[in-house]
Parts: structure tokens; C-alpha cells; sequence
């Protein structure tokens, strides 16, 4: 049996383990070429943060290594010198104020469009997505008139205020395409079950469409984590003044870098945002691609 | 339990009339089957019932109250879907007790009613278990349990089989079949698979178009179908029809079907079909009725030959198709007896169990 089956010639067999090791190497290849492109400018940043100021300073040392030994001076002085614990704290109260807000809109806000049948309410949806396509350089100007006027210029609750304007279209829409994947069934089981639409909103919907809105959350987290052109604009003093505006504000003065801390301050400001994505990743994903396949 | 009756009702989705001017009356722990082809109505029926989709006019009672206005939730009734529509995030037993613990029922009631409804379907070593860990067959009768444990007034099913395989299918009939003889709850069950209504129900009602063709005992509906649809519906293979014209013949009628074939009509019918001779009509004979001429129905009136065109052996029977006239036939005939395509076949036709519909009201005589 075993001769017989040597007998015939195996078209084409070879090859195909050829194609597969050929586009494996051609995978991870590239592969490493991105992963070193991407983390080059992180790599710079430790490296830069972990040396003197004389070290930084002096144009005849190699910049990718450290050579006058390792020193935690930059994080000290950043953390003593500077008010970059007051930013980071107002960064915090901004960010958790947003996410939570958001996600409570977007949730009802989604649950509503994409469940409960009323009078133009597609074309709500549309408008909620319109809405996000206007980008923030256009939308500060009318912005910081309304803040002026509601009195919280030169505060960080005024950021707790605009930021969702970025979050909450965006989310919305996430989660009212997560919500319509849902089975219409599901739903009506619960109603028979003997669920109103709150226990159905949140015994039904919201565990089910976990993915979606964790999704949404670390949109959220991300936006209003790293936005800028609102604090630049609507912020002035120190003590409310957020990460990403403050670092840069209070280390570059006129032409003087202070590139130690400046790579220190954006590592720590960092930290957080990669910390949930490290965990949240897979969800995330799980939320973005949810319908694109049958399940 | 409960009775169920419908009264006038119509349902329109704004120019669509889904449902037009049903009555229908269910009485306590009767098992119906809303039958009927893509599009008739027969879910929209039993959403209605359910409380799913407004009542455009008409009433519904359930119990003797109307429930047009009442909310799902408080009409009592339970229902399994075809998608089974079971939480994903829930274990079988948290699916099953999601309407008791809603309800506020105490925890060592909820626990010996799941436990019960389980080991009616024997789903108890399934509890702990969500719904992707599941079979499909597994998944429909945790759908059913949880109906079951609510205790309802009404079990309705909205073709819950479609989904399963051939094989499971016939299993799960049996089941639910098995579940109602204990459980005896009043039952509302909608499919297209008219094998699932016959062997399911207590009475079928076939739906078309919107309206009831015929209400109706399984037995009944296949022997006295009312109309030229329920005729043509129930049954498989279908019934035979041909266009055919009544002719008097002394005493008694002859039934023609082509100008090289007609029959004598068994004298039982000819009374009634009399006042329909030289009228156009449809004749209407069941695949069974047309045999291999066997030993004690010898009747060499009855006697034709045909050319086979297709032959579809089915193991302890096979169909053999001809034509005549240009419409084809099909004769369900013993395997032995069935001949190759292109070859004649002696045939025999028993006319004691034919159908004649008046195209004009598309009604049976």
C-alpha cells in the first residue's frame, strides 16, 4: 500500500511547503522591521530619561546608549522640581469624570437608537456619528465661548465638560453597531421573561456586549488621556493644567529643552494608557471587528 | 393553563396586510399548529399571541381576558425560538431561572423547579454549562426548560427545529411531543414543515396568504381537505393534480384526464360530483393511491400503462414519476415493481380516496 501511494508523484505538494516558509519569512520580516520602526522612539525615550543632563548635553556621546552610568536624576527632579504630580493628578480626576459620563451616554444612547423603534431615530444615529467628524481645531473656537460663558475657563472641570463632545459620538456609534449584532430574540425572550427595558439593559445588553463597551471605554480613556488642543486652549495656570499640556509648557522654556525629563514625563504620562491596553487589548479588537464574521 | 381564542383579528405593517381577519379558538391544553408556507402570517399570529407585535383590529384572550393591551411579561406565556434565543453569558440554570428570578420567586422554589424542568429534559448534568458549550439539540431543550420552569399559561413555539439537523429534528419532535403529554400546557406551535404539524398536533391550522385555509384534525386535513391549497400542501410527496372533466356514462360518470385516459368514478362520489359533469375541474389523487395493481384491488378499470420518466427509490417504497398531458405524476410503488426510466410501468389508480377542486372557488367538492 505504502509503495503504491510512492508510485504517484505528489503534484504540487513541495511547493505548497515552499509558498508556506516563504510567506513565513516574508511575515515575520516585516514583522520585525515594524516592531523595531515602532519602538525605536520609546527605547530613545528610556534611554534619554535614565541620563544626566550633562550626558544629554553633550554632542559627542552616542545618543542610543548610556555611557556615564544609569541615574533616576530625571525622575526625581520631575517629580520634586515640577508641578508634573499636579498634572497628572488633574489628568486622572479629567479622565475618570469623561469615561464615566460617556460611557453612561453612549450606553443609553446606543441601547436607545439601536433598540426602541421612534420617529427619526436613524437618522439620529447619523447625525451622533456626523457630529464626530467635525475635528476639535474647528470645534475649540465656539467651544471657548460656551466655557467662558458657563465661567470655568482656567479649569479642569471645563475639560470633564468638552471631552465628550470627542467621546461620546464616537462611542455611541461603537456600540449601537455592537448592540444592532445582538440577536433581536435575545430581547424578546427578556420581554416574555418579564424584563423592562432597563433590566434588560443592563442583565442583557451590557453583559453581552462587554467587548464592545470596554471598547468604547478605552476609546474614551485614550481621548481624553491624550487630548491637546482644548487644554492648550481653555487652561492657563499650573494647577489645573493637565499632562500633555503641562509637561511640555513647564519644560521647554523659550529655546531650553530639558530633554531628561521631558522623555521622563512622557514615559510616566504614557504608563497608564499601556497599561490598559496590555490588558484590555483582546477585547478591544473583539469589540471593533464585532459583526464583521458570522459568530 | 388557559384557553387561547383569536377573534377578527388582522395585523397590517402600514400597507401590508400580514394577517387578515383570522378567528381561531384554542381550548385548555390543546396542542395547535399554525402551518403554512414563507410569508402566510403564522408567525405573526403567534407574535401577536406572545404580545411581541400589536393587534392592528380584533381582540386575543388568553384565559378569557383580552390581552391586547397587557405587556408580554404579564400575559403569562412563555416561548421558545427558533434561534433559541438563550443569554450567552448565563449557565443553562441561570438561563432557565432569569423569568423566576425577575418575578422575585424564592431561591429554594426557583431551585427545585429548574431542577424538575431539567429532569423532564434531561438537561440536569448541563446545568453549570453556557450556551456555546452546548449542541444544538442541547440548546433547544434548555430554550424549552426555560419555558417550561415559568409554569406559563401558554407555551408558544416559533418554529424552534428549523435550525437542527434532519435526525435531531425527528428526535426533538418526539420531545416536545413527550413534554406536552406531561406537562399538558395549552400550545401554540408555528412551522412550515408540515411532517412537524401532523405529527405534532392535536389540530393543524393551515394559514395562506394572511388567512385560515382549514382548522382541522391531522386526519382530517389529509383525507378531506377543504381547498385546492390545504390539498396540495399537506402531504409528502404532494398530492397529483390534473385538470380533469366529468363525464356521464349511462348510470354512472366517468372521470377524463387526457383523451387516452379516464376512469369510471367509484359510485360513492357520484352523487356529489353529478351536478359538476362537463364543468373544467381539478383532479386531485394522493401518490399512495396510485400502486403497482396488487393482488385483492384488481380492478382492470382502474389499470393504466405509463412510460417512467425519473425514478426515486426511498428503500421500502419507490416514486415513480410520469406524465400526462404535460403534467407530471408521481405513483408510489412497491421496489420490486418500479420499472427503469423510458420503461412502461403497469400502474393502478384508487379512486375511493379522490379529490375533485373547482378551479373557480378553489374549493374540494
Amino acid at each position: 500500500m505504502t509503495a503504491a501511494v510512492a508510485e504517484y508523484p505528489r503534484a504540487g505538494g513541495a511547493s505548497l511547503k515552499r509558498n508556506r516558509r516563504w510567506a513565513l519569512f516574508t511575515s515575520y520580516f516585516f514583522l520585525i522591521l515594524f516592531a523595531i520602526f515602532f519602538l525605536t522612539p520609546p527605547y530613545y525615550m528610556i534611554v534619554t530619561s535614565l541620563k544626566s543632563d550633562a550626558e544629554v548635553a553633550h554632542l559627542a556621546s552616542n545618543p542610543w546608549i548610556i555611557a556615564n552610568g544609569v541615574t533616576l536624576e530625571q525622575y526625581r527632579l520631575l517629580f520634586r522640581e515640577t508641578d508634573f504630580l499636579i498634572y497628572f493628578k488633574n489628568t486622572v480626576i479629567v479622565t475618570l469624570c469623561v469615561v464615566a459620563i460617556t460611557m453612561v451616554v453612549s450606553v443609553l444612547a446606543a441601547f436607545s437608537l439601536s433598540r426602541m423603534r421612534f420617529w427619526g431615530s436613524g437618522i439620529l444615529a447619523t447625525g451622533i456619528f456626523l457630529t464626530y467628524l467635525i475635528p476639535d481645531t474647528l470645534l475649540f473656537i465656539p467651544l471657548f465661548q460656551i466655557v467662558r460663558g458657563l465661567g470655568l475657563l482656567n479649569s479642569y472641570w471645563s475639560m470633564v465638560l468638552v471631552y465628550p463632545t470627542l467621546t461620546v459620538p464616537f462611542c455611541t456609534w461603537i456600540m449601537i453597531g455592537y448592540f444592532q449584532s445582538i440577536p433581536k430574540e435575545l430581547d424578546e425572550a427578556a420581554l416574555i421573561d418579564g424584563a423592562g427595558h432597563m433590566q434588560m439593559l443592563l442583565k442583557i445588553f451590557i453583559p453581552v456586549a462587554l467587548p464592545g463597551i470596554i471598547a468604547a471605554t478605552i476609546f474614551a480613556f485614550t481621548v481624553s488621556w491624550a487630548a491637546f488642543v482644548y487644554p492648550i486652549a481653555f487652561l492657563f495656570s499650573a494647577d489645573q493644567q493637565v499632562l500633555t499640556v503641562g509637561t511640555v509648557t513647564s519644560l521647554i522654556k523659550a529655546d531650553v529643552y530639558k530633554w531628561g525629563m521631558l522623555m521622563a514625563g512622557a514615559l510616566v504620562a504614557a504608563a497608564p494608557p499601556l497599561i490598559v491596553y496590555a490588558f484590555l487589548m483582546d477585547y478591544y479588537i473583539a469589540g471593533l471587528t464585532a459583526g464583521a464574521t458570522k459568530g | 393553563m388557559a384557553d387561547v381564542a383569536l377573534r377578527d383579528v388582522v395585523k397590517r405593517f402600514d400597507e401590508v396586510e400580514a394577517v387578515r381577519n383570522i378567528s381561531l379558538n384554542i381550548p385548555d391544553s390543546e396542542f395547535v399548529v399554525l402551518v403554512g408556507p414563507s410569508g402566510c402570517g403564522k408567525s405573526t399570529t403567534l407574535r401577536m399571541i406572545a404580545g411581541l407585535e400589536e393587534v392592528t383590529e380584533g381582540e386575543i384572550l388568553i384565559g378569557g381576558n383580552v390581552v391586547n393591551d397587557v405587556p408580554p411579561k404579564d400575559r403569562d406565556i412563555a416561548m421558545v425560538f427558533q434561534n433559541y434565543a438563550l443569554y450567552p453569558h448565563m449557565t443553562v440554570f441561570e438561563n432557565m431561572s432569569f423569568g423566576l428570578r425577575l418575578r422575585r420567586t424564592p431561591k429554594a422554589e426557583i431551585r427545585a423547579r429548574v431542577e424538575q424542568a431539567a429532569k423532564i429534559l434531561d438537561i440536569t448534568e448541563l446545568l453549570d454549562r453556557r450556551p456555546k458549550q452546548l449542541s444544538g439539540g442541547q440548546r433547544q431543550r434548555v430554550a424549552m426548560g426555560r419555558a417550561i420552569v415559568r409554569n406559563p399559561k401558554v407555551f408558544l413555539f416559533d418554529e424552534p427545529l428549523s435550525n437542527l439537523d434532519a435526525k435531531l429534528r425527528v428526535q426533538m419532535r418526539t420531545e416536545i411531543k413527550r413534554v406536552h403529554q406531561k406537562v399538558k400546557t395549552t400550545t401554540v406551535y408555528v412551522t412550515h414543515d408540515q411532517v412537524e404539524a401532523m405529527t405534532l398536533a392535536d389540530r393543524v391550522v393551515v394559514m395562506n396568504g394572511g388567512r385560515i385555509e382549514q382548522i382541522g384534525r391531522p386526519h382530517d386535513l389529509y383525507h378531506r381537505p377543504k381547498t385546492h391549497f390545504v390539498a396540495g400542501f399537506i402531504g409528502s410527496p404532494a398530492m397529483n393534480f390534473l385538470p380533469a372533466r366529468l363525464q356521464p356514462n349511462g348510470e354512472a360518470l366517468m372521470l377524463r384526464l387526457s383523451p387516452e385516459l379516464a376512469f369510471p368514478v367509484p359510485p360513492a362520489h357520484a352523487a356529489r360530483y353529478r351536478p359538476s359533469v362537463g364543468k373544467d375541474l381539478i383532479f386531485g389523487l394522493r401518490p399512495e393511491h396510485i400502486t403497482e395493481p396488487r393482488g385483492e384491488e384488481r380492478d382492470p378499470r382502474y389499470e393504466f400503462s405509463m412510460t417512467v420518466d425519473v425514478i426515486e427509490p426511498m428503500g421500502m417504497e419507490t416514486m415513480v414519476f410520469f406524465t400526462v398531458h404535460g403534467k407530471e405524476v408521481c405513483a408510489r410503488v412497491e421496489p420490486t415493481a418500479a420499472k427503469p426510466p423510458g420503461q412502461p410501468i403497469r400502474l393502478y389508480a384508487n379512486l375511493n380516496h379522490m379529490h375533485l377542486i373547482d378551479p373557480a372557488t378553489e374549493s374540494v367538492l
